[in-house]
């Protein structure tokens, strides 16, 4: 009778297991849904490699997990059966065999993430040339005295980390740059070209967009879930991320590095319009912003430096003292 | 030179005379004492106060997080607990219980020795952790330290002075004991063995903690560094870390990984060897691959001490510097992998018997497979652009510190408290401790990985009400590993007073501490050890202990597996 149930043979349960196996790891690397939208080019990148590491990861739990609970079962001690188990300290093939597997593995998906990191634009720190014209300022400033000049030479600081190119475009200039500044608590997006400061990032779909990172108070990290990237904002270091949004909406935002008691709230959204919506919200805000500028600058001849700053004190994190010493050296 | 020699032939304890007396009464515990077991149970003692203090830390978070809004607790008081509770669960929980209490206690039994090298710099290693502690508790008083265990500056720079200050001496303190524990060690695993211990059958929890001393010896003198600098900067108005001075913020994120991504195997190290303990011990079969595990400790230690940047993808570094620590954090999966599929080796055809310490030896095994397998998806720069600094990372080292150190920890007391307190523990109790631990910390912790790739950053009192769901299945669990901890000390505290006595060896282990009384003399054992099976010769009829009776065994077990 016992001959009967052990008729079926233990490679054809080691296949089905295995098929089993292979399956499950496959579906469930497809199907997971762990992930948010794609909203970048760089986030089916990162998807994809989520889902390969995923695929075998799941092969490798079902595998070990099943074997303990397997083992659990079938090997436990007989009541009564005080004795030892069979002297066995070591199969030398098997041990090779589990030693080369994952060998195997980690090398190719450490050749895996440096191509995909790659692609992600991430071998190009510096940039699109950019940091270039900043260098040689610095040469200048540097010799300036105090806390501003330092302000000034992070800009001219040409060690810049992060994704400076993207996975199309290359090396070539992006189409928008951006400046972005983290505060304590709060993200400010600089427009360069128009002169537009917004506590939201808007961008245009499908465009080349380059993120200039920087913190002026303690480190930040700069995350967009949906884009699948991520930097660090550093006090005295300049920081590059680059991308090219691919779907428009509104998306989070988030500063990802403890950066005070009020990290939780710092967050904003990042808002992907298609070309004319973008074209009008620069009108919109040009508008607002340039006319406001212009009055200031007509207004600012009637007015001492200190009171042409005080309404932007409070949004500026800077305190009476610092306007005072501020007008000292002017 | 005679003298300087001396410690290596009889430990000073023994040179002194015998000023000891017979058997240790309970205020000795509470005192300066240089006898290794003293200090090991100090250790254990003190560090599981921490722990329950540092848990308590995490529930009261765990309750804040079930709301998305920041209601119980202030964000000062949540970032102070957020940094306390790792520092303590780290610097003050683990570290000194698996190398402080395990090292301690064991080291000098299983390798037939009467104490360490150096007992009284023993002593003085423990002792430099109350005021460790004092200093910490004191910091809590003045608002705590608020800027992370990591404490980057320029936050930890300009946030509650004082209590970061408190910090930072309280970490310099225990930094030093586990130098000073290291040192003492190695000198003691390496020159005190007894004489027929050759290194192809010392235990393998020694091979475990002379890799640990190794990379703590190398590694904390550096953390030891970046935090004085730090101490300077916060305090004597230097600006190494401080960029309008001229200095630079990066560079204390390298000096405080070079230690602490080695701290994070000086947490587990001492675990795996103490896994090859107790596996081979409950299962009735020999260790599968001695040299193997023997190996890969060390392989880890080397390896471990050039992958610190793989905390750093998204700070200021190089794409080069990515792409290396990419690689060589992916290497370190090797040889853990091997040590994993070597225990689930050793459980395949034991005779397995449903203790407690098995139990959690299992379980930490079911749940380090889990850890390292995210770990791995950590490892990779291009993914971890995504996860870093997010519920995921918080998830994954849950489940290698939580799931791997603690449950190892667990597994050890287990173990080793009939050694310790001559008595038995209660089975009952110890396997309904395990049930609610395991289900607890899968509770606590598998949702964490949602989150985190969903978009939740870590260490927020206050987040998006998209999560809220997911928080809330954190948060019972989080109550579940609270209420596990009471019949684990029902359990203790009882059996330490009431417990049936065990004898000497009631696992019918082989490793030396076990030939001794429990709890042991005070120099260990009444006449000297005598090594007359090797650690893990389980299957081989020991106490026929004739060479012939072997071979025929050999034979016959030969004859039976093929």
């Amino acid at each position: 009778m016992a001959k009967e149930k052990e008729t079926v043979p233990i490679s054809l349960i080691t296949l089905t297991l295995g098929i089993a196996v292979t399956g499950i790891s496959f579906w469930y690397g497809q199907n997971n849904g762990l992930l948010p939208e794609q909203v970048s080019e760089q986030a089916p990148l990162v998807d994809d490699f989520f889902q390969v590491m995923v695929t075998i990861g799941t092969a490798l739990f079902l595998l070990v997990e099943g074997a303990i609970v397997f083992i659990m079962i079938k090997f436990r001690r007989k009541k009564g059966d005080e004795t030892d188990a069979p002297y066995v300290e070591g199969n030398l093939p098997l041990e090779i065999f589990w030693t080369a597997i994952p060998a195997f593995i980690v090398i190719g998906l450490g050749i895996y993430s440096v191509d995909v990191y790659s692609q992600m634009g991430g071998f190009d720190a510096i940039g699109s040339g950019i940091a270039h014209n900043h260098s040689h300022h610095s040469v200048e400033i540097a010799s300036l005295p105090g806390s501003e000049a330092n302000l000034l030479m992070a800009e001219g600081d040409n060690r810049e980390y992060g994704m400076g190119a993207t996975p199309v475009e290359g090396k070539l200039p992006p189409d928008l740059t951006v400046n972005v500044t983290g505060i304590q608590y709060a993200w400010l997006f600089n427009y360069p070209d128009t002169g537009i400061v917004a506590g939201e990032l808007h961008v245009p779909v499908g465009k080349d967009v380059q993120l200039s990172i920087e913190a002026q108070d303690v480190i930040h990290s700069f995350w967009l879930p949906q884009f699948r990237i991520k930097q660090d904002a550093i006090p005295g270091e300049k920081t590059l991320l680059r991308f090219v949004a691919t779907q428009t909406g509104h998306y989070p935002v988030v500063c990802a590095e403890l950066c005070g008691a009020y990290h939780g709230a710092m967050r904003t959204e990042v808002i992907v319009h298609n070309q004319e919506e973008y074209n009008q919200w620069v009108a919109e805000n040009q508008i607002a912003a340039v006319p406001d500028l212009n009055k200031a600058v007509a207004v600012q001849q009637e007015r001492s430096d200190g009171a042409f700053l005080e309404p932007f004190v409070e949004q500026m994190g800077v305190n009476e003292h610092t306007v005072t010493a501020l007008q000292h050296l002017h | 030179m005679t003298q300087a020699e001396l410690p290596l032939h009889t430990p000073p304890s023994q040179s002194q005379g015998h000023q000891h007396p017979e058997k240790w009464s309970w205020y000795h515990y509470f005192w300066y004492n240089t006898d290794h077991k003293v200090i090991g149970i100090q250790y254990l003692v003190t560090s599981f106060l921490f722990y329950l203090i540092a848990g308590v830390m995490a529930l009261f978070m765990r309750a804040e997080l079930s709301t998305p809004d920041v209601d119980l607790l202030s964000p000062e008081l949540y970032n102070a607990f957020l940094t306390n509770h790792g520092t303590m669960m780290i610097f003050f929980w683990v570290v000194p219980a698996a190398i402080g209490g395990f090292g301690n206690y064991l080291i000098p039994l299983m390798i037939g020795a009467k104490d360490m090298a150096f007992p009284n710099l023993n002593a003085i290693a423990f002792w430099l952790n109350p005021p460790a502690g004092l200093l910490l508790m004191i910091s809590l008083f003045f608002g705590g330290a608020q800027s992370g265990w990591t404490s980057y500056p320029p936050l930890s720079l300009i946030t509650n002075n004082v209590g970061q200050s408190l910090w930072i001496l309280a970490i310099v303190l225990v930094g030093s004991s586990s130098i000073m524990g290291s040192v003492n060690f190695l000198v003691t695993i390496f020159k005190m063995r007894v004489p027929d211990m050759t290194w192809d059958n010392l235990p393998l929890f020694c091979w475990a903690m002379v890799a640990t001393s190794i990379l703590a010896l190398f590694s904390t003198p550096v953390l030891a560094a970046g935090l004085v600098l730090l101490l300077f900067d916060i305090n004597f108005g230097t600006g190494f870390f401080r960029p309008e001075m001229g200095g630079n913020v990066v560079v204390y994120q390298h000096l405080f990984w070079f230690y602490s991504h080695p701290a994070v195997y000086l947490m587990i190290l001492p675990i795996f060897g103490i896994m090859s303990e107790v596996i081979p011990t409950h299962v009735r079969k020999p260790i599968f691959g001695y040299k193997a595990i023997a190996y890969s400790s060390l392989a880890i230690c080397i390896v471990g001490l050039f992958v610190w940047v793989h905390h750093m993808f998204t700070s200021g570094t190089p794409p080069w510097m990515r792409m290396f620590f990419t690689i060589s954090t992916l290497i370190v999966a090797v040889p853990t992998g091997v040590k994993i599929f070597s225990w689930v080796a050793t459980l395949w055809g034991g005779k397995i018997r449903y203790t407690s310490p098995l139990l959690f030896g299992v379980g930490l095994l079911a749940m380090f497979v889990f850890g390292g397998l995210s770990g791995v998806t950590l490892g990779t720069a291009p993914f971890d652009l995504h996860v870093h600094d997010t519920y995921y990372v918080v998830a994954h080292f849950h489940y290698v510190l939580f799931g791997g150190s603690v449950f190892g920890i667990y597994a050890a007391i287990y173990h080793w408290f009939p050694k310790i307190t001559g008595r038995m523990y209660n089975e009952t109790l110890g396997r309904i401790h395990f049930v609610l631990t395991f289900i607890g910390a899968n509770l606590t912790f598998l949702p964490m990985h949602e989150l985190g790739l969903k978009g939740m950053p870590r260490r927020i009192a206050m987040y998006d009400p998209q999560f809220t769901t997911i928080n809330q299945i954190c948060t019972y669990g989080s109550m579940l590993l609270g209420f596990s901890v009471l019949p684990f000390m029902v359990n203790m505290v009882w059996s330490w007073m009431k417990g049936q006595p065990a004898g000497r060896n009631p696992w019918r282990a082989l490793t030396l501490e076990w030939q001794t009384t429990s709890p042991p003399a005070i120099e260990n054992f009444d006449e000297d050890p005598i090594l007359w099976a090797g650690p893990y010769d389980y299957g081989i009829d020991t106490q026929g202990a004739e060479e012939e009776t072997v071979e025929e065994m050999l034979e016959e077990v030969k004859a039976e597996v093929s």
